[in-house]
């Protein structure tokens, strides 16, 4: 372990903002888009099902 | 009369190339490259960011906050390799006229874009500490805005036109055209005086500390296996909306 305590793993030498901004960013980013990608999916899946066999 | 049928049945077979640029074959295919894209991408993340967080010492100049460079210098790398896969894939739908290739392109762009504005946000949030300023209209950082407007005007262009045919061809043209931009966001710190520093990692030379290297470079994986699952789970989506009036695509919401 580098970090003396967890606190100090969080505040990031004081830099915690940019750091932890950029990953919650990243995070934020990749959820948005599974949840897009499944609402895409259940979408497409309805408008088969609507389509005259 | 059995065995030309046979023989010509063989040849067709052994041209991989147009038996899977049929939609309704890749189908299944894409399925399993996702499932191994997610699986890497999670255990490769996992990997990495312990190697980059609990492993890697402070970087001596820039302290804590160089940490960013695990997810900046990823991102960015993944959304310029995909500019350019998409423009890989719509040259050869415009020369081939395969469906498939199109479908490709267009599964990629949404996930380039995103990799374009993580770029540029984790960019932001790196130089204000760093440069003392969050955004400069420096060619590097410029380059790569420029890169999040072509992904967007692709996807409003392919979207805009009713024939898809149409939108296909279209949005293949920007994607063509727009590739140019993606050497010169590479080059941009070597043609150009500029902010952003220069490459920090070149095939041959390095001059990161290697434990730094090496996690920054199992995040890149992890990105790549994360794009190439986000792209084959809206490729699968997108054969579904197109092939609706299949019936192998009934059977399938069966």
């Amino acid at each position: 372990m580098i970090w003396e305590s967890w606190s100090a793993f969080w505040a990031m030498g004081g830099r915690g903002f940019f750091v932890w901004g950029s990953y919650g960013a990243l995070l934020i980013a990749i959820l948005a888009e599974l949840i897009v990608l499944r609402g895409a999916r259940k979408k497409a899946l309805e408008s088969v099902d609507e389509f005259p066999r | 009369m059995a065995r030309t049928e046979q023989q010509s049945n063989d040849r067709f077979q052994g041209r991989w190339f147009w038996r899977y640029a049929s939609p309704a074959a890749f189908y299944p295919v894409a399925g399993r490259i996702e499932k191994i894209g997610w699986f890497l991408a999670i255990t490769l993340a996992i990997i990495g960011l312990y190697i980059g967080f609990f492993r890697a010492p402070t970087d001596a100049q820039q302290g804590e906050v160089y940490r960013v460079i695990y997810i900046h210098v990823p991102a960015a790398w993944m959304a310029m390799i995909i500019y350019l896969a998409m423009a890989f894939w719509s040259a050869t739908g415009l020369v081939l006229g395969t469906r498939l290739s199109f479908m490709m392109s267009h599964a990629l762009a949404p996930t380039g874009a995103i990799m374009a504005v993580i770029a540029l946000w984790t960019g932001a949030l790196w130089g204000r500490p760093t440069w003392g300023t969050y955004w400069v209209w420096d060619a590097r950082l410029t380059s790569t805005l420029i890169l999040f407007f072509l992904y967007v005007g692709y996807m409003a262009l392919a979207a805009s036109f009713d024939d898809k045919k149409k939108g296909d061809r279209a949005s293949a043209l920007i994607a063509l055209v727009g590739a140019v931009n993606v050497p010169i966001i590479y080059f941009s710190v070597n043609w150009w005086n500029t902010l952003h520093q220069g490459s920090s990692v070149r095939p041959g030379s390095s001059s990161m500390a290697s434990i730094m290297l090496t996690a920054m470079l199992i995040m890149t994986f992890a990105f790549w296996a994360y794009c190439v699952a986000a792209a084959m789970h809206r490729l699968r989506t997108q054969i579904i909306e197109r092939e609706s009036g299949a019936q192998w695509v009934k059977e399938l919401v069966k």
